[in-house]
């Protein structure tokens, strides 16, 4: 999966890879982020 | 400079099955969907269960967490035989108790019980002087008369109605019945935390110079929704006298903020005696119900949770907070789970030389699993231990084949409500203190984060820790 | 998943984006991955918010898979997901992920 120009929405979770880190992470592959959330149950 | 130590603790749950109905997740799906009201209903859980129920055990202290861990799950399924709502450092009362309490809690007549719910009130809130003139019922005609008269919603006591619950004013959200309702319950189970710390300590109410709130609730009107201050609200019924208090908002990890702001305090002299307390979350009472139902357990969050610490001088039978070992997330620190954990966990070990692997026990979010997992949102407290391990690894601190050994020795079951700030490291602090004094215990780390996110005013998350050791004369039989 | 974020992946995977749209998770554990995943392909499973019986079919992989890893920045990597590599049960977690990827349906 080449995430170049790949449009990426990212659902992270607080206890494992939040929303921030996997907006970085799909950036420096050549994506951009449409949408990124942190959930937190509790 | 003084030594600031937690000198008590005391934890209470409040049973509230009646309450659940008016959580926030559950009111709003009985509203599109009311036949949810018969379910909710029937999924509930007589007092009995959830007296024996091990994590509520464990909570109050008559388990430790390491008696938790030894009891097969479901826990559901193996009640602890002949369990009392009586602990070391912690009680369960009734929703009739807790009527009570909200009666005497209320000096604006928000609530109204009937005759019945006040004398039953009267009759199960034992241990308990403060204001037990105020605990006063209706007849069932007045309850009527102040339901016709007035907005807000009607209450329930096993399954009849009870009471009512009055908005204060009509044209402002703050001062709505369901923002009162909450705001009343957590001041009235804060209180009787705070009533209880007292028990068995040699420090006095008229002591204390200073109280922090540690609760995510919001008490105020249209023009200062957060006002705050339920702190100096709680201390007027304990008979506090000579305390001011303020709250500390921080979203889960308040409890910690307060309790390193209470021990700085008491350190630098300004105040000898600090309480920190958190009252329940009644918006989070039921907020997983649907998945429960789903699976066909019953409802777990069926309890209002609180707390409350003193914080004053080492007495020789306290836990010492170190102030040089605290744990902060700055702002510049990034997001993700080693950076939290760097600043948190490894920056003040470091500091003070000492190893992830010099701490004997972790207290991390202590969210009781059997209540997270049916909704898929898994084993908060296991997830964070194994991110330690994790860490430990990349620290070359342990090897990768002695992670789970570091979880279970270091780590320990979930067992709190989930009930936001109460979860946040600190239900650990009872058994810390009782392990202290048996000798078993030199070193617990309470490491707490919160969710600021949740606000939509920053992306931001936020941590802080401290570290606990006994009192010199408690590491003197240590030894 | 949060109903406020089903609605929201749910408007995104209508509008203009939707060609080149990519999920993807950060779950620390294969219950929930799993439930995600299903969310975002079959429909919401626990049939409680927007994406209820609505399948939208998109493409959705977790962070710990190494299709996905490839391209991202190695030091990056390390520091937002190395923690997690180590503690979560990798495998898992992305046989699950992957189950719904690939369309599977009610039981792997």
């Amino acid at each position: 999966m080449n995430l170049k120009e790949k449009k990426v929405v990212a659902i992270g979770e607080r206890e494992g890879v939040n929303g921030p880190s996997l907006r970085l992470l799909a950036e420096s592959a050549g994506a951009s982020v449409v949408f990124s959330v942190t959930q937190c149950f509790v | 400079m003084v030594d600031p130590a937690i000198l008590n603790t005391s934890y209470v749950l409040a049973h509230a099955p009646d309450f659940v109905r008016y959580g926030s997740k559950p009111t709003r799906e009985i509203e599109t969907d009311p036949s949810l009201l018969t379910q909710v209903g029937e999924a509930l859980r007589p007092w009995d269960e959830v007296v024996a129920y091990p994590p509520n055990q464990t909570f109050i202290g008559n388990l430790t967490p390491d008696d938790l861990a030894a009891i097969a799950r479901p826990w559901l399924e193996n009640l602890v035989t002949d369990a009392k709502p009586d602990g070391p450092f912690g009680r369960i009362v009734s929703q009739a108790a807790l009527y009570g309490l909200m009666k005497l809690c209320d000096d604006f007549d928000l609530l109204t019980i009937t005759d019945a719910v006040a004398e039953q009130a009267r009759a199960e809130l034992t241990r308990f002087e403060h204001r037990r003139d105020q605990i006063v019922g209706v007849s069932a005609d007045e309850l009527a008369t102040v339901i016709e008269e007035n907005d807000g919603f009607e209450l329930f006591h096993q399954g009849e109605l009870a009471g009512f619950i009055r908005s204060a004013h009509e044209r402002d959200a703050s001062l709505d019945a369901h923002v009162l309702f909450e705001n009343l319950a957590c001041k009235a189970t804060a209180v009787l935390a705070v009533s209880d710390v007292f028990e068995n300590s040699s420090v006095n109410p008229e002591e204390i110079d200073y109280m922090l709130n540690t609760g995510e609730e919001a008490v105020g009107d249209r023009y200062q929704r957060g006002g705050g201050s339920l702190s100096k609200a709680v201390g007027e019924v304990v008979g506090c006298v000579s305390a001011t208090g303020s709250d500390i908002k921080a979203f889960c990890a308040a409890p910690v903020h307060a309790l390193i702001a209470a021990a700085a305090m008491v350190a630098s002299g300004l105040h000898k005696y600090v309480v920190v307390l958190g009252g329940g979350s009644q918006a989070k009472m039921g907020m997983k119900f649907r998945a429960h139902l789903r699976n066909g357990v019953p409802i777990m969050e069926d309890c209002l949770a609180s707390m409350a610490f003193i914080v004053g001088p080492d007495n020789g039978d306290a836990m010492r907070i170190r102030l040089d070992l605290t744990g902060k997330h700055p702002i510049g620190a990034g997001s993700s789970a080693q950076a939290v954990y760097q600043a948190l966990v490894a920056d003040p070990l470091e500091r003070a030389g000492l190893k992830m692997t010099d701490v004997d026990r972790y207290a991390v979010e202590m969210h009781n699993p059997e209540i997270t997992e049916p909704g898929d949102s898994g084993d908060v407290p296991k997830t964070n231990y194994r991110t330690l391990a994790a860490m430990a690894v990349l620290r070359g601190e342990i090897e990768r084949d002695e992670m789970d050994e570091f979880v279970t020795r270091r780590g320990m079951p979930g067992f709190s409500p989930t009930q936001g700030h109460i979860p946040a490291g600190v239900p650990y602090l009872g058994h810390a203190h009782e392990s202290m004094r048996r000798g078993e215990l030199k070193r617990a780390m309470v490491v707490a984060k919160g969710s600021l996110f949740l606000g939509r005013m920053t992306q931001l998350v936020d941590g802080v820790s401290f570290v606990v050791e006994p009192s010199q004369e408690l590491t003197g039989s240590n030894e | 998943m949060d109903l406020d974020d089903q609605a929201n992946v749910n408007r995104l995977a209508e509008g203009a984006d939707a060609e080149e749209m990519v999920v993807i998770l950060g779950q620390p554990d294969p219950n929930s991955a799993g439930l995600f995943a299903e969310t975002v392909t079959r429909g919401d499973p626990t049939w409680a918010g927007p994406l209820a019986g609505v399948p939208l079919g998109l493409p959705v992989y977790h962070i710990l898979e190494p299709e996905i890893r490839e391209h991202m920045d190695a030091d990056l990597y390390q520091e937002h997901v190395g923690l997690m590599e180590l503690s979560a049960e990798v495998d898992e977690i992305i046989k699950w992920v992957k189950f719904y990827r690939e369309g599977g349906g009610d039981t792997l």
